[in-house]
C-alpha cells in the first residue's frame, strides 16, 4: 500500500447546471486523521459519495487505497469502512448478530469472525451485552460498536460521517481515542463533524465552501494563518457569506 | 411572580427507564435558560411535560403560575414550542405555514408582524417556496417564526441547532438574543457544550438528573482541581502514559492538548515532564489552563457514576 491513501485532482461533480463539487484537489496520507469540514450544502456528502464509489464524478481524477474511483469502485468498497450517525447498525439485531451480519457482508471466515467477537467486545466493553438488542444500548455504546464494526474487515481507510453527534463528552473522547488507536495501527481516518472543537483532534483539516476546498492545513497552522483562536473562528470566517450554505 | 417556569421534583419513567428523576429548577422572567446534555439526558421529556403534552409521574410543574396538568388549556396559548424534529408542513409554502400557525392561535401574520419581522423578513424573498424545499438553516428560521407568531410569553426550543453547521448555529443564537431583548423568556436545549456561553444560566443534565445549575462562567470555574494543558506530537501515547502516572487524577483529550488534573494540591510540573521524558515523550509542553464547561461536565458525570 502506497503512503498516499486518498488522492484527488480537480475532482468535480455537477448536477445539471449546479456544481456541487468544484475541482477539489487534495491528498490524505496513510494513517492520517483527516477532518473534512464544510457548511451544510457545501458539497461534503457529494464528495464522500465519489470517494466511496457510490457516485461517479463528472470530471477530474481520484484514487482511494490505490484504486481508481471511476473504474475500480468495487475494489474501493472492499478496502474501506464506513459509519455514519444516521445509519450504521440494525437496532432489531443483537450485538452479536450485527457483528455476524457485517462479517458475512465482508466475507470473513468463521474463525476470523470468532476472534473478532472477543476483540470488539473487549474494545467497547460490551461483554455482558452480547445478546442485547442494539436498539436498547445507550447511544455512545452504539457509536463505539458501530466504529469497531466498520473496522471489522480491516479496511485501509475508514470514513466517519458525523460519528459523535449527541454523544456525551466522556464517550465522545473515548471515541476519539479509538480513532487515535486506529490511526496508530495505520488506518487512515476521514471524518466529518459539526463539533468544531473536534476538528482540533485531526492531523489536518479541510474546509469546504460552495463546492471548493478553501483551506487545508493542520489545525495549528490554520489558526495561525487566519489569526484565529479556534477552528470555529476560521470556519465562520470562511463559510459566512457562502452562496450555497444553509443560512 | 418573577418565575416563568417552576419545576419541583418532577419524575417520569417509561417502563424501566427513568427519564427524569426528581428534577427541580426555575426560569426567571426574561431569562435565556439552557438545558445542556447529551441524547438520552431527559431534555425532550422535560419539554414535553412543560408544553403539557406529557403528564409527570410525580412532582409539579408550573408555567406562569399555572399547573401543567390542571391548567393545560390556559398554558398552551401562551407557549411557543419548536420541537426537535421539524414541525412544518412540507407541502405548504413558507407563507402558508406561518399563516396556518397564526390562524391556529387566532391571530394573523399582519397583527403580529412586528415580533417575527427580524427573522421572517429573511424568508420573505422565498415566501412562495414549499417548506420541504428549504435548506436546513431556512427551515429552522421558519420554524422559529411559526413558534413566535402568536406572541408567546415563553419560548421552548428543543435542540434547535442540532446537526446545523457552525455558521447557522451562530446566527440562530443571535436571533434568540434579539428575542430575549424583546422580553421573551426562552428555554432552549442543546447537546453542544460550547453553546452554554450563549445562555444566562444553564442546567447540565445527564441520565435524567440535573448535575448542576448556574451561570456558564461559574460552572466552568467550578472544576475542583488545577488544570494543565499538555501537548506532544505523540498524542495517543501521551494519553496512555499520563493515565499510568502515579499522581494522576484525570486525563481527557481536548484536540491539540490533553487536559490533565493531578491528585496533589501543588503538582510539580517539572517532575511530570521528566516522567513523560522517561517514557519517550520528549517534546511535551505543559501549562496551567482555565477549565471550561466540558471539564466540569465530565467531572460531575464521573462523580455521579461513582455514587451510582
Amino acid at each position: 500500500m502506497p503512503d498516499v491513501a486518498i488522492q484527488t485532482r480537480d475532482l468535480t461533480k455537477k448536477f445539471g447546471d449546479f456544481t456541487a463539487v468544484n475541482q477539489i484537489s487534495f491528498e490524505v496520507r496513510r494513517g492520517e486523521i483527516f477532518g473534512f469540514l464544510g457548511a451544510n450544502g457545501a458539497g461534503k456528502t457529494t464528495a464522500i459519495k465519489m470517494l466511496t464509489g457510490l457516485l461517479s464524478p463528472t470530471s477530474g481524477e481520484g484514487s482511494v487505497a490505490g484504486h481508481d474511483i471511476y473504474s475500480e469502485s468495487e475494489a474501493i468498497k472492499r478496502k474501506i469502512g464506513y459509519m455514519s450517525q444516521r445509519f450504521s447498525l440494525y437496532d432489531d439485531l443483537t450485538v452479536k448478530e450485527n457483528i455476524r451480519f457485517y462479517g458475512g457482508v465482508y466475507g470473513l471466515s468463521r474463525d476470523i469472525l470468532h476472534d473478532k467477537y472477543g476483540e470488539i467486545l473487549e474494545k467497547v466493553d460490551l461483554k455482558n451485552e452480547m445478546d442485547s438488542r442494539v436498539g436498547s444500548l445507550p447511544l455512545g455504546w452504539k457509536q463505539k460498536l458501530a466504529f469497531s464494526i466498520a473496522l471489522l474487515h480491516e479496511p485501509k481507510i475508514v470514513f466517519l460521517d458525523e460519528p459523535t453527534g449527541g454523544v456525551d463528552p466522556i464517550t465522545r473522547r473515548q471515541f476519539w481515542e479509538m480513532i487515535y488507536k486506529a490511526s496508530e495501527d495505520g488506518v487512515t481516518v476521514f471524518v466529518t463533524t459539526h463539533y468544531m472543537d473536534e476538528a482540533e483532534y485531526c492531523d489536518r483539516v479541510s474546509i469546504m465552501v460552495d463546492g471548493k476546498i478553501e483551506a487545508l492545513d493542520s489545525p495549528v497552522e490554520l489558526k495561525r494563518s487566519f489569526s484565529a483562536k479556534s477552528i470555529e473562528e476560521v470556519f465562520i470566517e470562511l463559510a459566512r457569506g457562502a452562496e450555497n450554505s444553509d443560512g | 411572580m418573577n418565575n416563568v417556569v417552576e419545576i419541583t421534583e418532577v419524575s417520569k419513567s417509561y417502563e424501566d427507564v427513568k427519564a427524569l428523576q426528581e428534577i427541580s429548577f426555575e426560569v426567571e422572567k426574561g431569562e435565556l435558560f439552557g438545558l445542556i446534555g447529551p441524547d438520552g439526558a431527559g431534555k425532550t421529556t422535560l419539554f414535553r411535560i412543560l408544553t403539557t403534552l406529557l403528564v409527570p409521574d410525580s412532582g409539579e410543574a408550573h408555567v406562569l403560575g399555572m399547573d401543567v396538568v390542571d391548567d393545560y388549556r390556559k398554558i398552551r396559548p401562551i407557549l411557543g414550542y419548536m420541537p426537535g424534529r421539524f414541525s412544518l408542513y412540507q407541502d405548504l409554502s413558507v407563507e402558508e405555514n406561518i399563516r396556518f400557525f397564526a390562524s391556529v392561535f387566532g391571530t394573523t401574520l399582519e397583527e403580529n408582524y412586528d415580533i417575527v419581522k427580524p427573522i421572517y423578513q429573511q424568508l420573505e424573498p422565498f415566501k412562495n417556496r414549499l417548506a420541504g424545499a428549504l435548506s436546513g438553516g431556512m427551515k429552522q428560521k421558519l420554524a422559529l417564526s411559526c413558534a413566535l407568531i402568536h406572541k408567546p410569553e415563553l419560548l421552548i426550543l428543543d435542540e434547535p441547532t442540532t446537526g446545523v453547521d457552525a455558521v447557522s448555529r451562530k446566527e440562530f443564537w443571535e436571533m434568540l438574543h434579539l428575542l430575549k431583548h424583546q422580553g421573551i423568556t426562552i428555554l432552549a436545549s442543546t447537546p453542544y457544550m460550547d453553546e452554554a456561553d450563549q445562555c444566562d444560566r444553564v442546567a447540565l443534565m445527564q441520565n435524567g438528573k440535573i448535575l448542576k445549575i448556574s451561570t456558564p462562567d461559574k460552572i466552568a470555574q467550578s472544576f475542583s482541581s488545577t488544570l494543565y494543558g499538555i501537548s506532544s506530537r505523540h498524542r495517543f501515547r501521551l494519553i496512555q502514559v499520563l493515565r499510568e502516572y502515579q499522581h494522576v487524577k484525570s486525563v481527557q483529550p481536548f484536540g491539540e492538548s490533553v487536559h490533565y488534573a493531578d491528585q496533589r494540591e501543588y503538582p510539580d510540573t517539572e517532575e511530570i515532564l521528566n516522567y513523560l521524558n522517561s517514557h519517550e515523550i520528549e517534546d511535551a509542553k505543559i501549562q496551567k489552563i482555565e477549565s471550561n464547561i466540558e471539564d466540569t461536565f465530565m467531572e460531575l458525570m464521573e462523580q455521579e457514576e461513582s455514587h451510582a
